[in-house]
């Protein structure tokens, strides 16, 4: 098992009013690609960002294995170094930093977690390179600062860009269809798809079946105020499509009742 | 006035204030005199330096306007009325055989007292004489105390009838130059400290660069507080003739100590027609600990006049050190399409408070400015931009860009702006922009997922914002002030 989470309640940070995680479970094996969908609201960005170590939330039960380590224990900068990767919903702007810059600091530091040498100015070029035509980046990316002047599409694609560079185990990709055209949705599902193997897993969350069209997801789980309501296959995806979320939040609430 | 004094090594001062790698003290002979100020005082200063009439007329008039004056207290600064009385205003690695000696034995202690200082500057990374690399491009005049030490490169520089000597050697040996140019772009009256500077100064740099020789390496002054309970004030003259071109940098350390030093120095540049001077800071005073015991007190007036047509006068500096800091670089654009420019990165960190920024005066027609100032506050510190820009009636067609970027690294210090615009020339265009930030969480959240850890995202951010200063300075010295920038801000997040 790759990712382990147990009755996970998360709320704001220091606001017990706002509680979004209300006991979810989940696990995922390494390899496996779980598409995450939902209703605005129902807590798909903040189990993200709980996954990725952000402190705006609190964990206030349950447990998170990874790797067989209790993930819960290490800030975001070791999580990231041990291969969780998260694609933002909104990828930051850093002015002034160049990619380069940025992203070499970034892959040095996970290479040093799994004992590698650092990869010095030519390496990481020629290294970056490869990368780039994979994901149809702009030849001076590096030379650009992080994410300044980048429209909505070449945001998200450069986090995927930087997936590729970094190799992590878990990637989690938050939203990251929103606010793409078709043509930029098929490069990221492209990414994603290149990236796929017996070793790495993904979570997607979206609101939307097209992207997962074409990433074709093993396990589709429906997310609703805080906690998993329904698992199942791709096919999930298409009766969501047709049906919206109300009949199977009705089916859950009724199941509640009883 | 005291005799010779020991140093006391004091490692474990320098021990608890581990940050400030600059805070080691020299153990060396020294002549400083007691502390206090009088007439006596400035005179004495005057005969230690051997110098001439007209320079002691001058510290006089100085000194007796200054007694008319009050310690100015507008800035946005909080500390304590200074006691002038309990400085010292004059130190100098001493030479006890120097007076009855024989030469032999007069070289010998000399040489043997350059040790140590020569020491102290290698340990700083700065090149005096005897220590200096043949192929550096660089000369540098180290000021230690009171007196300058070394200048280095002196005799390439004279081939091309550049004079790159300290102050008092210039006294000495160009009276006429000296003569011609002191305290006309800083009058000795013009403010509080420029006149106490007026009437005590030490030493400093002299610099002329003659008709249409464009230097060819940068000069450099590095100066260094040494000794307890003393000021430091140094006068530089920078003298770009016509069609002339120099970049001087201008670096600065102290050790720590545990009282108020002060630092109150005055630089003059007057830049002809067609001349361009680039003049850098990298200023790293010891700032004080975190309960603001000690640190420099940085009280600086530097002005430089864009005398002739077309003439360029550029100040760049990145401020990270001393406890309170009070300067305002100022360029007097007298010269038609004379050009000013500010670049200027200031950060504060534990309770330092600086209040800096620049003035750009416009007489000439077609005169233009550009300010950046990116002041980056952290701890509990205070971060001030006061800024001038002063359109005169006889400006026609100046222009002015500004642009005030503040950020803010924790939520118990604080940025102010008060930017002054005085125009009164209809024809004028003025762009001004501000903005202040707080290092966001999302960037370093960003930064940390992808693996970075806290302290190389802060310098990473703080670096990218700092860019466009930064790409002002001369390279080795960016990289200087990237360093320092890292090292004074450890510990300033979590």
């Amino acid at each position: 098992m790759l990712l382990d989470v147990q009755n996970l309640k998360a709320q704001v940070a220091e606001d017990e009013s706002k509680q979004i995680l209300k006991g979810l479970n989940l696990q995922i094996k390494a390899g496996e690609v779980h598409a995450i969908m939902g209703p605005n609201g129902a807590g798909k960005s903040t189990l993200s960002s709980v996954l990725a170590g952000r402190e705006d939330y609190e964990v206030t039960e349950g447990s998170i294995q990874f790797d067989g380590e209790d993930l819960l224990d290490i800030d975001a900068e070791d999580r990231a170094r041990k291969g969780v990767f998260l694609a933002f919903q909104y990828p930051v702007e850093i002015p002034g930093v160049s990619n380069k810059l940025f992203l070499q600091t970034s892959v040095n530091a996970i290479r040093e977690e799994r004992g590698q040498p650092a990869l010095d100015m030519f390496d990481f070029d020629e290294f970056a390179q490869e990368k780039i035509e994979l994901m149809g980046m702009r030849k001076d990316l590096l030379e650009r600062s992080v994410n300044v002047g980048f429209s909505g599409g070449e945001k998200k694609r450069n986090d995927i860009f930087q997936m590729a560079l970094l190799e992590p185990k878990l990637c989690i990709l938050d939203e990251t269809d929103s606010g793409l055209d078709i043509d930029a949705m098929k490069v990221v599902a492209n990414g994603v798809n290149s990236l796929r193997s017996d070793e790495r897993s993904f979570i997607v969350v979206t609101h939307y079946q097209r992207l997962l069209d074409y990433i074709k997801p093993d396990f589709v789980h429906v997310l609703y105020d805080g906690q998993i309501i329904k698992t199942g296959g791709f096919e999930l995806v298409h009766e969501l499509e047709e049906n919206g979320y109300d009949q199977i939040v009705q089916a859950f609430h009724a199941q509640a009742n009883i | 006035m005291s005799g010779p004094t020991q140093y006391q090594e004091i490692d474990d001062l320098i021990g608890s204030k581990s940050s400030y790698k600059e805070g080691f003290i020299t153990t060396t002979d020294v002549e400083t005199f007691a502390r206090g100020l009088n007439e006596e005082v400035v005179r004495a200063i005057s005969a230690k330096k051997n110098e001439p009439q007209w320079m002691l007329d001058f510290r006089l008039k100085a000194y007796h306007h200054w007694l008319t004056m009050k310690e100015p207290h507008w800035a946005h600064l909080e500390y304590q009325p200074l006691d002038y009385q309990d400085y010292s205003y004059y130190s100098a690695p001493e030479c006890s055989a120097c007076d009855t000696a024989t030469p032999e034995e007069k070289a010998a202690e000399i040489s043997e007292q350059d040790d140590e200082i020569a020491k102290t500057f290698a340990a700083l990374g700065v090149p005096v004489v005897g220590n200096d690399d043949e192929n550096t491009n660089i000369a540098v005049d180290a000021i230690f105390d009171s007196v300058s030490v070394s200048t280095t490169k002196r005799a390439d520089l004279e081939a091309l009838g550049i004079i790159f000597c300290s102050f008092s050697e210039a006294v000495q040996e160009h009276p006429e130059l000296v003569q011609k140019y002191l305290g006309t772009v800083v009058p000795y009256h013009d403010n509080f400290f420029a006149t106490l500077n007026s009437a005590v100064a030490s030493d400093g740099t002299f610099v002329y660069i003659p008709e249409n020789v464009r230097c060819p390496i940068e000069l450099s002054t590095y100066f260094r507080i040494n000794e307890a309970k003393t000021g430091q004030f140094e006068r530089t003259i920078l003298i770009a003739e016509k069609g002339s071109y120099v970049s001087y940098l201008e670096g600065c350390s102290a050790p720590a100590r545990d009282a108020y030093q002060l630092h109150a120095a005055v630089v003059e540049v007057v830049v002809h027609e067609k001349a361009e001077v680039k003049y850098s800071t990298v200023q790293n005073w010891y700032p004080g600990d975190e309960n603001s015991e000690g640190g420099i007190l940085n009280f600086v007036t530097k002005r430089g006049i864009c005398e002739g047509d077309y003439a360029k006068l550029s100040w760049t500096q990145a401020e990270t050190g001393s406890a309170i800091t009070w300067k305002y670089p100022t360029c007097i654009l007298k010269g038609d399409y004379s050009i000013g420019e500010f670049y200027s990165v200031a950060l504060t960190n534990q309770r330092q408070q600086a209040d800096t920024g620049t003035k750009m005066i416009h007489i000439g027609k077609n005169t233009s400015s550009t300010i950046i100032s990116k002041g980056l506050s952290a701890g509990k510190s205070q971060n001030t931009y006061r800024g001038l820009v002063k359109i005169l009636p006889s400006a026609d067609n100046a222009r002015n860009f500004t642009q005030c970027d503040s950020m803010l690294i924790g939520d118990k210090c604080g940025a102010h702006t008060f930017p002054y615009i005085e125009v009164e020339n209809a024809t004028a265009k003025m762009e001004h922009e501000a903005t202040t930030s707080r290092i966001g969480e999302d960037q370093l959240f960003y930064c940390k997922q992808r693996g970075i850890s806290e302290q190389d995202a802060i310098s990473m951010i703080v670096n990218g914002f700092c860019k466009d200063v930064f790409k002002e300075l001369p390279l080795e010295f960016a990289q200087e002030a990237e360093e320092l920038l890292a090292i004074s801000l450890e510990g300033s997040v979590g």
